[in-house]
């Protein structure tokens, strides 16, 4: 049984997909208005489908047969978009502490400080994300949605705002964690470096899956129009 | 200057902002986030005093809160006077009459709070209490001291309601706003002049505060 399968009415089309999650990196591509960000925000819970089951780290957390469906906070992922959301009146340290004051304050600490090393943002644990580049607060937002240990981290196109050499750099540390990824976006070169498996979408349809040299060279040519390259 | 009255007033006018807020928030944060459709009916019945006139209203409360109702009978008999006449009455009056006032700052405040942040707020397990607590309130404080402003010169202001409802009992019952009413029926001009130029230079510099803080906090997010 696949991991998801999703019925659900949007404006333009109905997003009809059946796919399952790769161990480690699953990119979802397809081009801008494919039902790529509706398809994260169910996994995430923000959003529920009409009909359909998710399953995700092991366990149902959305079955409509059944009208059930676990809560965002409960679901133990984490959700990065390309605005990454940074809580404007707290600092940085404050938003990582957000969904982990259920512990110890020693704990908490040490965890705000590691998350925060491990994307380069250490220096910037007193500043509010006012006074944060782009790039700073990408990372501020990673640390802060990994800080609870999420088992599925969901990520919406948060580089496509980026310059090359941050996106690059934290493309990198993401991919040294062991952690389960899916990955929204519509960068052609991007998706071709990533070792994942890949779900093409295109008019909320499942066109394509497997690993992205092989998807990608399949449908170059219908990907290129799309694309408008 | 009926300083008995204008005691009265402030009182009246603390009480009833304290409780406008207690009861304003939720109701402004259940508007704001429900998708029952009840919610136009709550939003359509929290506005209504802004339409209706205070007579109206005045007169249903008179009849809501006297002995001829369950509820009037209730609340006699739990604090051991009517409601009507006496200033836990004026309170039930001024709260319902100027919860527009509170509700529709703080709905168009809480509105106002980027989606994205309470979604990430439930995604790091943040329940309903402190999403309001801890990302709507800070984020729409200017919109919770204009709802405590404008309830509180509303109710400084009142006539309407608090006539019918209260009638005229010094140090009992009688605003400010009544006071300038019994000085007038007195032919008590310039008495009724001094305190109509208090209510009005209240109500005003309360407004000018409002917008010059209006201003700043624009300028800053500049």
């Amino acid at each position: 049984m696949p991991d998801v399968s999703i019925r659900h009415r949007l404006d333009r089309f109905t997003l009809d997909v059946e796919f399952s999650l790769a161990n480690h990196w699953t990119v979802i591509f397809g081009p801008s208005g494919a039902g790529k960000s509706t398809l994260l925000r169910m996994l995430a819970g923000l959003t529920n489908p009409d009909f359909g089951r998710i399953h995700l780290a092991g366990r149902t957390v959305c079955d409509s047969a059944q009208s059930f469906a676990v809560a965002p906070g409960r679901r133990s992922v984490g959700f990065v978009t390309q605005q990454p959301a940074l809580f404007p009146h707290l600092t940085v340290r404050e938003n990582v502490a957000f969904g982990i004051l259920h512990f110890s304050r020693t704990a908490r600490a040490h965890r705000i400080a590691e998350m925060l090393r491990l994307f380069g943002a250490a220096s910037l644990v007193d500043r509010r994300p006012a006074q944060l580049s782009g790039g700073e607060r990408q990372r501020v937002a990673l640390a802060r949605a990994l800080a609870p240990g999420p088992q599925l981290l969901l990520l919406d196109e948060p580089l496509a705002a980026l310059d090359d050499s941050s996106a690059h750099d934290i493309l990198s540390r993401l991919l040294a964690l062991d952690l389960r990824v899916v990955y929204v976006s519509h960068d052609l070169t991007e998706i071709w470096r990533l070792p994942a498996h890949v779900v093409l979408l295109e008019n909320g349809r499942v066109k394509a899956t497997g690993p992205p040299h092989q998807v990608l060279a399949e449908h170059r040519d219908r990907l290129l129009q799309l694309l408008g390259i | 200057m009926d300083f008995q009255a204008l005691a009265l007033t402030l009182r009246l006018a603390a009480v009833t902002t304290l409780i406008l807020l207690a009861v304003g928030i939720p109701l402004a944060f259940w508007i704001s986030s429900t998708r029952s459709p009840l919610r136009p009916w709550i939003e359509a019945a929290a506005t209504l005093p802004i339409l209706l006139p205070p007579t109206v209203l005045g007169f249903y409360l008179l009849v809501l809160l006297g002995p001829r109702t369950v509820f009037g009978r209730a609340a006699a008999h739990l604090l051991g006077h009517p409601l009507t006449f006496s200033f836990a009455g004026l309170v039930v009056g001024s709260v319902i009459y100027s919860l527009p006032f509170a509700v529709q700052p703080l709905t168009a405040g809480f509105h106002a709070v980027d989606a994205a942040l309470l979604d990430q707020g439930r995604l790091l397990g943040a329940g309903r209490f402190r999403l309001l607590r801890e990302i709507l309130l800070p984020l729409s404080l200017r919109s919770v001291v204009a709802a405590a402003a404008l309830c509180f010169t509303h109710t400084v202001g009142e006539f309407g309601v608090v006539l019918m409802i209260g009638g005229d009992i010094p140090g009992a019952t009688r605003t400010l706003s009544i006071a300038i009413y019994d000085q007038v029926q007195d032919f008590s001009y310039a008495q009724a002049n001094r305190t109509s130029l208090l209510l009005l230079a209240f109500a005003l510099a309360a407004l000018v505060l409002l917008y010059s803080r209006g201003a700043r906090d624009r300028a800053s997010h500049a």
